[in-house]
């Protein structure tokens, strides 16, 4: 008999074991489309040729991967710091059944060819509202828990995830709007060049909230946690939050630079990504900073080192970012390799690492264990970890640099000096490195799902009674 | 570019509800204290670790209280 009450640790569970599924099938798509493009001939049949999987791939980090890691590190965090359970608990279960629901759904709709063709929001209407039901369930059970919180002051990685929520369901409903043809296609409510403003005004913001505020929540949390030291400043990560929150909107139109896109809209846009430095940085160093006279830490523990790590590709790729937001420099970066590595430092360095040292710690805690089932495995996981995207984004670089030249050098007479499929030709090699990263970030995947599992197995299903919040000091 | 017809009024609205919960977290105290919420979620320990079919919280003072109100 249990009289005390306990934290809903169960859907914590289900999200932080699915992170880890996830992760590996949607970087195992990658690896597969990253292979297609050294091998051409790996593409046989349509269902599983470039131009479909890769949508796969990307939904299935973004929102499967990702997603899983952000309802299980949101739930756990806003449990803890509100000092009560998840309000709501069946409305949360339907957040993990139904989110799983969409994750297939959109394993078995993107190869079958079914798509509304907007990039990060490819999926069709049935699925789009499916998406709709979840997320306001996910705000109800969040705002939900908040508003049943026992204290009076709502910790700074709650905002960040509250932001998170919020700005995601207005993005998804303004950008998904579509009229609906047949059960399986659907047009966009807005055409030609409108649709592009509004596709990337969704397409940047996606990254700003739901791959860098909700990501944040998640460094606010677990990294003083995992350190077991506050915060380097509360008082900054208050700024940060409501500096990003105030200026992120408007960075989107540098997807567009040099299109059909008014060009005062693209220096609009230019303008506010260069002006998104600012908080970024701020909130990169306040990570950072929190191990400020406690770096041996860092030594012998990995997970903290998958922390810090995430937060220094965080800083680089958000360095990266406003300068590749730069007309003139863009002008050299756009529509090459540049482009996907400054994406995977970010993806990979940044969100994935942050998300793979969270479940780290969590994991232990959800199944009554001290530990890992092996620290040292979370170590060479790092290291291969590390390595995979230190080979992919600088093969990119150089890649993406070649091309650009490439692509824009001419002859005295005005001819161009290289055709496209020259530039194809010198990036085999590259692609191949990239490969290579992509094996190695993936390997680092499966040594934790070992690892995972021999944990399970090892403990016990536990949820944590509510402790009642210590008293002030 | 029709579309900012759409986009720049729902910045505008956005900013304002922004605004209006920035006003709310400021009047309600949220900032009174900027040191403490850092510590305080140090001292909520939520390490659990089962020995025979049992979840103890091993912080000593919170698992006495716990255990002693059930």
């Amino acid at each position: 008999m249990q009289a005390q009450a306990t934290y809903n640790y169960k859907v914590v569970r289900q999200f932080a074991v699915m992170t880890v599924i996830w992760g590996i099938v949607g970087m195992l798509v990658g690896v597969i489309i990253a292979a297609q493009l050294v091998w051409p001939q790996l593409n046989v049949v349509e269902y599983l040729s470039y131009g479909r999987l890769r949508p796969l791939h990307t939904n299935a980090v973004i929102f499967a991967f990702g997603g899983c890691a952000l309802f299980a590190t949101s739930y756990f965090a806003v449990q803890r710091t509100s000092h009560a359970p998840l309000f709501a608990p069946g409305l949360a279960a339907f957040t993990f059944w139904g989110w799983q629901l969409i994750i297939v759904l959109a394993a078995v709709s993107l190869p079958l060819g079914i798509t509304s063709g907007k990039e990060y929001a490819e999926l069709e209407w049935p699925i789009d509202i499916l998406i709709t039901l979840v997320w306001v369930s996910y705000a109800i059970v969040f705002f939900g828990t908040i508003i049943k919180r026992t204290v009076s002051h709502i910790y700074v990685a709650n905002w960040f995830f509250g932001g998170f929520i919020l700005t995601v369901a207005v993005l998804h409903l303004v950008n998904s709007a579509a009229v609906p043809v047949t059960l399986f296609k659907s047009y966009s409510a807005y055409a030609g060049v409108q649709d592009a403003m509004v596709q990337w005004w969704y397409g940047h913001n996606a990254v700003g909230f739901f791959l860098t505020a909700g990501f944040l929540g998640m460094m606010y949390y677990f990294v003083p946690k995992q350190a077991d030291r506050p915060i380097y400043s509360y008082r900054l990560s208050v700024v940060h939050f409501w500096a990003l929150i105030f200026t992120y909107m408007w960075a989107g139109p540098h997807h567009l630079h040099y299109t059909a896109l008014p060009d005062w809209t693209q220096s609009l846009g230019m303008v506010f990504s260069l002006i998104l430095l600012a908080p970024s940085w701020g909130g990169m160093i306040n990570g950072i900073m929190t191990l400020s006279g406690a770096w041996h830490k860092l030594r012998d523990d990995p997970i903290l080192k998958f922390m810090i790590t995430s937060l220094s590709f965080y800083g680089m790729s958000t360095f990266e970012g406003p300068m590749m937001s730069i007309k003139t420099v863009n002008a050299l970066s756009h529509y090459t390799d540049w482009t996907v590595g400054h994406v995977h430092s970010g993806a990979l360095g940044w969100v994935a690492m942050i998300s793979i040292g969270c479940i780290y710690y969590l994991l232990p805690r959800l199944f009554g264990k001290a530990q890992m089932h092996s620290v040292k495995a979370i170590e060479v996981h790092f290291w291969v970890a590390t390595i995979g995207i230190v080979l992919y984004i600088a093969s990119m670089w150089i890649a993406g640099v070649m091309q650009g030249l490439m692509w824009r050098a001419t002859n005295p007479d005005g001819t161009l000096t290289y055709s496209f499929v020259e530039s194809v030709k010198a990036t085999y090699p590259f692609w191949t490195i990239r490969l290579l990263g992509g094996v190695l970030f993936l390997a680092g995947m499966l040594i934790m799902a070992w690892n995972m599992f021999k944990t399970i197995a090892g403990g016990q299903a536990v949820n944590a009674p509510v402790l009642q919040p210590a008293a002030a000091h | 570019m029709e579309i900012l017809y759409l986009l720049i009024p729902l910045s505008l609205v956005l900013v304002f509800v922004i605004g209006a919960i920035f006003w709310w977290s400021l009047k309600s105290g949220q900032f009174e204290d900027l040191e403490g919420p850092g510590y305080r979620l140090l001292m909520d320990d939520d390490r659990t670790v089962v020995e025979e079919k049992e979840c103890i919280v091993v912080d000593a003072d919170q698992g006495k209280k716990m255990q002693g109100e059930p």
